[in-house]
């Protein structure tokens, strides 16, 4: 079969069963779009490239398949690169299409050249200039390949103008050859054994899930270990999930914004077992002072993430899940009590200093949150946003279903939300999926409302508005003597800006109206958003501060003495 | 339980990494290099004796732990198919170097006696110059070029380390 370019792509994104492809056209893609109806892809105009490609991003996330965007040459390209960054970091698997202008044209700085495969070297998995038609098959069949196996990630492909129009005989390859890239699946046997004589040994041991366990699909072989040796497990933000949160065993989310009860177990663990996780900086501060007294296994799909930040016991490669089901039989069971109860101890300290059992008639975030979850049973999806609000949600909302939060957790990328929602949308229509985003982030991206009514995207938009860039605000008050430059943030009428779209808008300024606006919102069939005008200065604790070892943290100053029992216990935060 | 690349002593390793000859390799391998902040002494590129395969010598600065940074992130290039640490190993290690000295009147018989001793070659003959190409270690180019540095050197350029073990071994195949 002969055909050109454009066709041979279009016949490959069928074959690796792409659905749907975000993007805007423009000059370099022409040919490519002036195929595309012709094929049974459905393709989401956006309003900014950034944001085609956090929803391929958000897509990806949600269902486990690539997410496909698209660009033009030049500066489609570069509004691309915030998108493919976060999806990198994250190791949410995408493939960006761009065009590229005419090989005559290359290197020349003609219009709207710019060097994209230059630019996105550093922030994909790889890349590929396509400057000849006969190689563009294999290359799109490599690039989903590489997307989605191993540690997954983003991959782009430049295609130059005369390659998409140039014919030649299309083949679709079935097998790919990359003699340099082959994943390691399976835990080498010596090693799982080790990992499991440390975990039978340990005393006080802590399981760390990341993000890794959810894209293996682990989540009933860690509840299997985590029950059969009762071992606790913190997980990191991407990680939330792993094990349900409201599983006895759940500690919740580590690190600098983690609770007390989470960081002190890390601290004071004799064994630290990390799953499907980079070891972050987020999650264990300065590495030199993570977890003094605990060993460490460590295992990852990835080589390269191994002793890269922390060094590590037993180093074991592999897939989240081959690694556990292989560890289950080697790892006896066991009671911790005494550890748990420990923990336990902790945790209703912190329990007793959680804000939402403070009296207070403030409109507080944590409350709209907490809202939420109940309203939705935190079966959700949620897609959070970066800062306070990022923060709020990944505390308040415990979420049980595998998978159920998408946030930028790697580049911490503000704007994410609404578009990669729109992702998530686009590829569960059988999920709800609700918007946590600051006054700030969401401002970003929000042109993409119009998006929504376009793709009729039952969207449920939270704005959780102080009308600062908070987070910002927030270290600025507890480190630099609130000199609050640069934070305070102007926003438009919210509801009449919705409206605007063709979205029905709501506002919130009481605590007692919270309840039935969420309800509301959840009881209407298209999309809405509320505004919620929080507090102004209110901060996201425990907080530890850069620098100081995770059991260090800065915790919620009691202003009011609650008067549940829970609470007439001493002691400090949440 | 401690952390980062902090521990062991820095030195010269060599790494014979082989790649597929792609476009775009190479700027895949010095993007490394300069994105995690690797300090790379010399670097050098050619074909190997497989059709299609690129064979490279990098020589980097490095302790125990940088190392193995550097050859786990190298394998993570797609189109990186094996990387050797062949700094212990028994090892033919050699480097060129091109040097165009100033050299007139008795000048250029003394040059002439210094090329013989170091078993080097004039390539070149000019009025005012000579070059001299020399092949060795780094350590004999490094002397080499110091006892012609009093003559005036008005062009070098030298090649960096290519290496290859010694003996029936071979640096390559699959990882
Ligand atoms: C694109 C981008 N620019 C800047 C930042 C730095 N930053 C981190 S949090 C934050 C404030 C976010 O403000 P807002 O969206 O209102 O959320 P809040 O913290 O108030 O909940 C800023 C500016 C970032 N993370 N991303
Ligand atoms: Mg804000």
């Amino acid at each position: 079969m002969r055909l050109n370019g454009a066709q041979i792509l279009w016949e490959c994104l069928v074959r690796e069963g792409v659905e749907v492809v975000f993007g805007i056209t423009g000059g370099a893609v022409l040919p490519i779009y002036d195929e595309m109806p012709k094929y049974p892809v459905h393709h989401v105009t956006m309003r900014h490239e950034q944001a085609a490609a956090h929803a391929a991003d958000g897509y990806a996330r949600a269902t486990g398949k690539v997410g496909v965007c698209m660009a033009t040459s030049g500066p489609g390209a570069t509004n691309l690169v915030t998108g493919i960054a976060t999806a990198q970091m994250d190791s949410s698997p995408i493939v960006a299409i761009t065009g590229q202008v005419a090989t005559s044209a290359l290197g020349t700085d003609g219009f709207q050249e710019v060097d994209t495969t230059g630019i996105t070297l550093p922030i994909t998995k790889h890349n590929y200039l396509i400057t000849n038609v006969k190689d563009l098959a294999r290359s799109v069949r490599e690039a989903f390949y590489i997307a989605r196996t191993g540690k997954p990630g983003a991959v782009l492909i430049d295609i130059v103008k005369d390659a998409q129009q140039a014919e030649c005989e299309f083949e679709y390859p079935e097998q790919v050859y990359l003699p340099g890239y082959r994943p390691h699946v399976r835990g080498n046997p010596r090693q799982i054994k080790q990992a499991a004589e440390l975990i039978n040994a340990a005393q006080r041991p802590v399981i760390i899930a990341g993000r890794g366990v959810l894209i293996a699909h682990a989540e009933a072989e860690l509840r299997a270990l985590a029950e059969k040796a009762n071992i606790p497990v913190v997980t990191t933000l991407l990680g939330k999930s792993a094990l349900p949160e409201t599983h006895p065993l759940c500690l919740g989310m580590g690190g600098m914004h983690g609770e007390a009860y989470a960081n002190w177990a890390m601290q004071e663990a004799d064994l630290i077992f990390g799953i499907g996780t980079r070891f972050d900086d987020r999650l264990t501060s300065t590495a030199s002072t993570f977890a003094p007294k605990a060993k460490v296994i460590h295992a990852d799909i990835e080589p390269a993430e191994i002793s890269k930040r922390i060094r590590v016991d037993v180093p074991i490669v592999g897939d989240a899940r081959n690694v556990l089901q292989a560890l289950l039989p080697l790892v006896r069971e066991a009671e911790h009590t005494e550890w748990l109860e420990c923990i336990a101890k902790w945790r209703e300290d912190t329990l007793a200093h959680d804000i939402l059992w403070q009296e207070t008639d403030e409109l507080v975030p944590q409350y709209v949150i907490r809202s939420i979850w109940e309203a939705t049973c935190g079966e959700a999806i949620m897609v959070s946003d970066v800062g306070q609000n990022q923060m709020w949600e990944a505390q308040y909302y415990l979420h049980n279903r595998p998978g159920g939060l998408i946030s930028s957790g790697g580049l911490g990328t503000m704007g994410f939300a609404l578009p990669a929602a729109i992702g998530a949308a686009m590829g569960r229509p059988d999920c709800r999926v609700w918007v946590v985003a600051g006054d700030g982030g969401f401002q970003m991206t929000l042109q993409e409302l119009a998006t929504v009514v376009q793709e009729k995207l039952p969207l449920k938009i939270a704005i959780l508005n102080n009308g600062f860039l908070g987070m910002v605000r927030q270290w600025q008050e507890l480190f630099y003597n609130k000199n609050y430059s640069g934070s305070p943030l102007l926003g438009p009428d919210f509801v009449k800006l919705a409206e605007a779209y063709g979205i029905p808008g709501l506002r919130v300024t009481r605590k007692e109206d919270v309840v039935g606006a969420v309800q509301q919102a959840e009881a209407m069939e298209g999309p809405v958003l509320i505004d919620f005008q929080i507090e102004q200065e209110h901060n996201v604790y425990p907080i530890v501060p850069v620098g100081q070892p995770i059991h260090q943290m800065l915790r919620r100053p009691i202003k009011v003495r609650a008067q549940s029992a829970a609470c007439e216990r001493q002691g400090g935060e949440a | 339980m401690i952390s980062e690349a902090q521990s062991g002593v820095f030195s010269r390793r060599t790494l014979v990494v082989l790649m597929e000859d792609k476009p775009g390799v190479l700027s895949h391998v010095t993007n490394l290099f300069r994105r995690r902040n690797y300090n790379i002494e010399s670097l050098t590129v050619g074909h190997s004796e497989t059709p299609g395969i690129s064979r490279m010598t990098v020589v980097v600065h490095a302790n125990d732990a940088v190392l193995e940074q550097v050859i786990k992130q190298l394998y993570k290039l797609i189109n990186v198919t094996k990387v050797t640490d062949i700094t212990d190993d028994a090892a033919v290690i050699r480097e060129l170097a091109l040097i165009k000295v100033h050299a007139t009147g008795a000048d250029r018989a003394e040059i002439k006696q210094l090329v013989d001793i170091f078993r080097a070659q004039i390539i070149d003959v000019a009025h005012e110059s000579l070059t001299v190409e020399v092949t060795g270690t780094e350590d004999k180019i490094d002397s080499m070029i110091e006892m012609l540095r009093p003559f005036g050197i008005k062009e070098l350029t030298r090649t960096g380390r290519v290496a290859m073990v010694r003996g029936a071994a071979r640096t390559n195949g699959d990882r």
